[in-house]
């Protein structure tokens, strides 16, 4: 508790032996309304002195001139007790939300506590701790057992195991050894290493990962909204309310049924109708849920971007994949060279040298298979052809690697494959040459994801794939998945996504899970973008609307679940603070609630409504 | 442009009222209250001076919630 909160806590303490000792005086009249007013300043003064204010800069209707009112009005008509205890259990209650959102506040900065507070550089042959924002790049440092790897960089030296829990939720430690790539915001557990740094510290995934988390929730939701438009419309309507309860019966009574106004009567049962309708239980408990629920999904390694994304992503029904990266590990390995006229070598080496510009795996796998350096230097004039693959002189001679349809595109006649892969057909000299299969492999939890999506209430399963039919089909039969797409560039996938966006219904939401650069514009496009592997590519994170950590495709389902247990929670809480409130109000206007059953309907679903939101921040068993 | 910016506030319905003041201030096109992250986040007009602008916000946001701090 802070400073400002021990303070309130004093007070309320005081004020409630005051009212205690008060009850069990004989005392009444002038005297009783006198000492009922030093528990009821003690507690009150600051809402009274807020309420005033409130008036002063027209500001009237909020909850400090409610309780200001309806306390004031107890007292006066010298129910001395209910006016001072509706001030008590008010505070109470705003001293109990305060406490559950600062809680919450660092429970939740708690979970994603991987900034890192200096960095360790040797200078003249000692260690000195820096800020890690004066490391630049290039710069070699050193991380010791326990310490925060505070920057992304190469280890240059030292081999050590690494907890990457806090970026990913993942609880298996990774081994890493000399020439190993690290990220900022990993725990070294073992080994003392010396990073060369690649990246600044705000370049850094650990600052970059901060940075999404801290700007979440920022963007609101559908229900956030709506809250705050109902809170807006709804303090004005209820003390007009109060006022025509307080005045319109009673000339009704005597006016024109002839009987005695009692007016007292009334103003007490609008006084409890200014009481129950104090909208903090909704005010508070909404955002609280949302800022828990993304508080908690971003401790499974699930990062969410705003409230309204976990709004969307609890309707999704149909989730759309990308294949390589997202349902495969996108780590392929040449499983064999075919029908080739030039020595199986010299074939791989013509086509590592032609793909060496190339980022994309393919190209990389096929320079795994070579085993040499490769020497760019040998390569010119490359041509790289999107969707059918590149054409280049490696010393000199035209070498065109790629799919069938670089093959026909070039004229050269080619001898299709029987085996299940990826196939790179290969002219040298515009003469076909052979070609090289390279398979990938499924990931291993791919098959569980689509089982664990289908039970969590996903209508249609779709995998997207640049790759051939035989490649896709097999995979998608293998994985369960319902729709298959291959052989697409790029641009297909959005159109494909766009065709499935106007075919489902409007409150059905569609979801795509990507993971490369290339996936980019289909993220934004879909309704809500879900990129893999944040620790991969930036674009994908920076179009994507919800990021997974680690590579687990299993974690789709888990942060649906997350995201649905979080929507009902402020469904409920909706409903139940609503559905409570006007319950009361009702039987106060009926003159059934009295003050204290209004005082339950104010702080008692405001404390409830806080619970039920702070559940959604626990999703270790979704 | 934007800009974030520290905030000191008690309770969430003050916070909206924040939003609300500092959206209607002149120079600011869009402002965003984060409660839960005690974050306000001003998006200025084009050529507008944020200190300038983010003093009226201030000045504003005051007067609908006294008890309320920005950290500029």
């Amino acid at each position: 508790m802070n400073r400002k909160q021990k303070n309130v806590l004093m007070r309320i303490i005081i004020s409630a032996i005051c009212i205690v000792v008060l009850k069990l005086l004989p005392i009444e009249g002038y005297l009783e309304f006198g000492l009922f007013l030093i528990p009821y300043l003690i507690i009150g003064h600051d809402i009274l002195k807020k309420a005033f204010k409130g008036i002063r800069n027209r500001q009237v209707f909020d909850e400090n001139f409610l309780m200001a009112v309806a306390t004031i009005g107890a007292i006066l008509l010298g129910d001395y007790t209910e006016g001072v205890a509706v001030m008590l259990f008010y505070q109470v209650g705003e001293l109990f939300q305060s406490y559950a959102v600062g809680k919450s506040r660092r429970n939740i900065s708690d979970l994603m506590d991987i900034r890192p507070d200096y960095a360790n550089i040797e200078r003249d042959g000692k260690l000195e701790k820096v800020d890690p924002d004066e490391v630049e790049i290039g710069e070699i440092i050193v991380v010791q057992p326990g310490e925060k790897v505070p920057i992304d960089g190469i280890i240059i030296e030292g081999t050590t195991t690494l907890n990457t829990s806090a970026l990913t939720g993942e609880s298996l430690p990774r081994e890493a050894k000399a020439g190993d790539e690290v990220i900022s915001g990993c725990i070294n557990m073992s080994g003392v290493l010396r990073i060369q740094t690649t990246k600044e510290f705000g370049e850094s995934t650990v600052s970059k990962i901060l940075d999404l988390v801290e700007n979440s929730s920022s963007k609101k939701s559908r229900s956030e909204n709506f809250i705050t438009k109902f809170a807006r419309y709804y303090t004005p309507a209820v003390c007009y309310g109060a006022v025509a309860l307080a005045i319109l019966p009673p000339l009704v009574r005597m006016l024109f049924l002839g009987l005695t106004p009692e007016w007292s009567d009334w103003i007490l049962r609008a006084l409890t109708f200014l009481v129950i309708s104090c909208p903090c239980a909704l005010v508070i408990s909404i955002p609280l849920s949302f800022f828990a629920g993304i508080g908690g999904a971003s401790n499974a390694g699930v990062l969410v971007k705003g409230s309204n994304y976990l709004e969307t992503l609890a309707q999704t029904k149909y989730v759309v994949f990308d294949k390589t990266g997202t349902m495969t590990q996108g780590v392929f390995e040449v499983a064999g060279v075919h029908h080739n006229t030039v020595p199986e070598e010299k074939l791989l080496e013509y086509a590592a040298l032609a793909e060496s510009y190339s980022s994309h795996p393919i190209s990389k796998s096929l320079q795994k298979a070579y085993g040499k350096a490769i020497d760019q230097s040998r390569v010119t004039d490359v041509q790289e052809i999107s969707g059918n693959g590149v054409i280049a002189k490696v010393d000199g001679v035209e070498v065109a690697a790629g799919n069938p349809k670089l093959m026909k595109r070039i004229g050269v006649e080619f001898s299709d494959c029987h085996s299940v892969g990826t196939i790179v057909h290969l002219a040298v000299g515009g003469v076909y040459a052979g070609h090289i299969v390279i398979s990938d492999i499924l990931k291993p939890h791919a098959k569980e994801a689509i089982q664990a999506l289908k039970s969590a209430g996903v209508k249609k399963t779709v995998m997207l794939t640049g790759d051939t039919k035989k490649v896709a089909d097999q995979v998608a039969a293998e994985l369960g998945i319902q729709e298959v797409y291959s052989e697409l560039l790029p641009a297909d996938k959005v159109s494909i996504v766009e065709k499935l966006l106007a075919e489902k219904r409007e409150k059905e939401k569609l979801a795509f899970v990507g993971d490369g650069i290339n996936d980019a514009p289909v993220l934004s496009r879909a309704d809500i973008g879900i990129a893999m592997g944040a620790l991969g590519s930036d674009a994908a994170i920076e179009a994507a609307d919800i990021v997974l950590m680690d590579d687990d495709p299993l974690k789709i389902a888990k942060a649906i679940r997350i995201s649905r247990k979080c929507i009902r929670i402020v469904y409920e809480n909706i409903y139940f603070a609503i559905g409570i409130k006007v319950i009361c109000l009702v039987l106060g206007a009926l003159g059934i609630a009295n003050m204290w059953s209004a005082i339950f309907a104010d702080v008692g679903v405001m404390v409830i409504a806080v619970l039920n939101a702070i559940r959604t921040l626990y999703v270790k068993n979704l | 442009m934007k800009k974030t910016y520290k905030i000191e506030v008690d309770c969430a319905n003050c916070a909206n009222k924040m939003e609300e003041a500092a959206k209607k201030t002149a120079g600011v096109k869009n402002a965003t209250v984060n409660f839960m992250t005690l974050k306000m986040i001003v998006e200025f007009e084009e050529g507008q001076d944020p200190k300038a602008v983010m003093k009226d916000v201030l000045k504003n946001c005051k007067k609908v919630e006294d008890d309320c701090e920005i950290y500029l």
